[in-house]
């Protein structure tokens, strides 16, 4: 499977048995681009992303990235996969009483010891990289700031400047910009596209907006019902498919 | 129809009514009568005229007693805090497994289930008397309550914060530092400075079983119907306390300085 960063094979999920949220996902994920997965609510898109990095745990299958089944490693293992898998969150999940510059430097805790992790002790390439970052993120002058003075567009540029410290293979983002108004919504996918094309990052990202999407994606997956029912370009998503993705047509007038 | 907006159960009518009687039975058994609370006033009235004006008569035991509760009581506070760290750590149900919650729970309530002053007792009999049984005793009352604010105040962090730094690969001790520690850090000085209010206070009454202290001063200053050293006595501690919560407040500025702005 090569040009593939993440292949995921026959993946199931149930929360409790019996109830199945994801059944018997395949699907590949290439070196670049951007890959956004829509779908109705509760239909597992946020499943799916967080059996990646395994924040859920995956009922069955398997999860192949860098070379190795996800799915089996143990608990070192997993963390050092972790580190090369960034995430944004719906919510950014900034540690709240740090400062952007500590925000950032989580993304390099993988790579650092505790101790100095405590004593924050970070080599300077590290701290370069980050204040460099915060500049790409137009956030430049903030670094001291404690991420719970910061808007919530200002939020999720730090959630995705800390990602990209991680330099990650592959950037899960999980709803982006669900909690943030519609402007901001599109400056902040517009970042992740920036960065993740200058930086060669493959994006894994779920959306509930259809129309962000179509704008942004290289590619869409259309789930329903915990299956793939659409793979392909944006321009072939057409209201049919929408139909049979969401159910219903009254929304589509 | 008319409907009654409040109904009150036949049950909860019971509970008050039972309430009620046993509150009289109690105090016709205990002569809880105005009678006897006159005469006491006659008694308390005499002890407070002894008491007037205070006598500082040893000053030097006085000043020793004092120093020696100050002193129990940052050690012992010190050393709860230290303690009850990971043990409140480990308590915490939202981050660690049960057959290590257990345990630690299982500490924490054996810790809180006796008063100082009898924890107290069984360390002067366990290692003499004198200022270490004290110390002892007030570590353990300490880990006791500390620790369980600490995982209480654990429990109640926002697990998004710690997913998303469990999420970039970090070991478990950059976890705590970075995902768990800043949510409840200045938490934490709230209860540590407390916990050292509280124990000046503690330490001042280890010393009544001979756990060290200004304590012991004021037991024999008692027997010896000394009241106006008594009150001499009495007025330091309100002093000391008074101290002590300056040096809290103080302690809390410099811990907290940088975390004033909470929430939005």
């Amino acid at each position: 499977m090569s040009g593939s960063a993440l292949s995921i094979r026959n993946l199931d999920k149930a929360y409790t048995r019996g109830k199945p949220v994801l059944r018997d996902i395949s699907l590949e994920v290439g070196t670049t681009g951007i890959t956004a997965i829509i779908g109705p609510s509760g239909t597992g898109k946020s499943t799916l992303i967080r059996c990646v990095n395994r924040l859920v745990e995956p009922s069955g299958g398997e999860i192949h990235f860098q070379g190795q089944d996800l799915v089996k490693l143990d608990h070192k293992g997993l963390r050092l996969a972790r580190r090369q898998i960034g995430m944004v969150f719906q919510e950014y999940n900034l540690v709240e009483r740090l400062t952007v510059m500590e925000n950032l430097l989580c993304g390099r805790l993988g790579y650092v010891s505790p101790w100095k992790a405590w004593l924050r002790k970070y080599p300077q390439a590290d701290i370069e990289r980050a204040f460099s970052l915060l500049d790409t993120v137009g956030l430049a002058g903030f670094a001291n700031q404690r991420a719970d003075s910061l808007s919530g567009g200002q939020r999720q540029r730090v959630g995705i400047a800390r990602a990209i410290m991680q330099e990650p293979k592959l950037l899960l983002a999980d709803e982006p910009t669900s909690s943030l108004d519609p402007k901001t919504s599109v400056e902040i996918m517009d970042l992740i596209s920036g960065v993740c094309r200058s930086n060669g990052i493959p994006v894994m990202i779920n959306m509930h907006d259809v129309e962000l999407a179509k704008r942004f994606a290289d590619r869409i997956i259309g789930m329903s019902d915990g299956k793939v029912v659409y793979d392909g370009s944006p321009a072939g998503l057409d209201d049919a498919m929408l139909k049979t993705i969401y159910g219903g047509e009254g929304w589509l007038q | 129809m008319t409907g009654r907006a409040f109904t009150r159960s036949p049950l909860t009518t019971a509970a008050w009514l039972a309430l009620a009687a046993y509150v009289v039975y109690a105090c016709s058994r205990l002569e809880f009568t105005w009678a006897r609370f006159m005469t006491g006033l006659d008694n308390g009235a005499r002890f407070i005229a002894r008491m007037l004006p205070p006598h500082i008569a040893q000053p030097d035991t006085l000043l020793k007693g004092l120093t020696e509760s100050l002193e129990i009581a940052v050690l012992a506070s010190f050393l709860g805090i230290v303690i009850s760290l990971p043990i409140g750590l480990f308590a915490a149900r939202n981050l660690m497994p049960v057959w290590v919650t257990w345990p630690a729970r299982a500490l924490i309530a054996l810790c809180r289930s006796f008063h100082p002053v009898i924890v107290a007792i069984l360390f002067v009999k366990a290692v003499g008397f004198g200022a270490l049984a004290g110390i002892l005793s007030l570590s353990v009352a300490s880990v006791g309550f500390i620790g369980k604010l600490f995982a209480e105040a654990i429990e109640e962090i926002s697990l998004k914060q710690v997913e998303a730094v469990r999420a970039t690969g970090a070991p478990f001790m950059s976890l705590i530092g970075y995902g768990v520690l800043p949510q409840v850090f200045s938490r934490f000085i709230g209860f540590g400075t407390y916990q050292l209010d509280s124990n000046l206070r503690n330490s001042t009454m280890v010393g009544i079983v001979g756990a060290g202290g200004i304590g012991g001063t004021l037991f024999a200053a008692f027997q010896r119907f000394d009241y106006d050293f008594v009150c001499a006595i009495l007025l330091c501690i309100i002093g000391m306390i008074m101290v002590g919560e300056v040096l809290a407040t103080w302690v809390r500025g410099v811990f907290l300085e940088r975390g004033r702005v909470d929430g939005e």
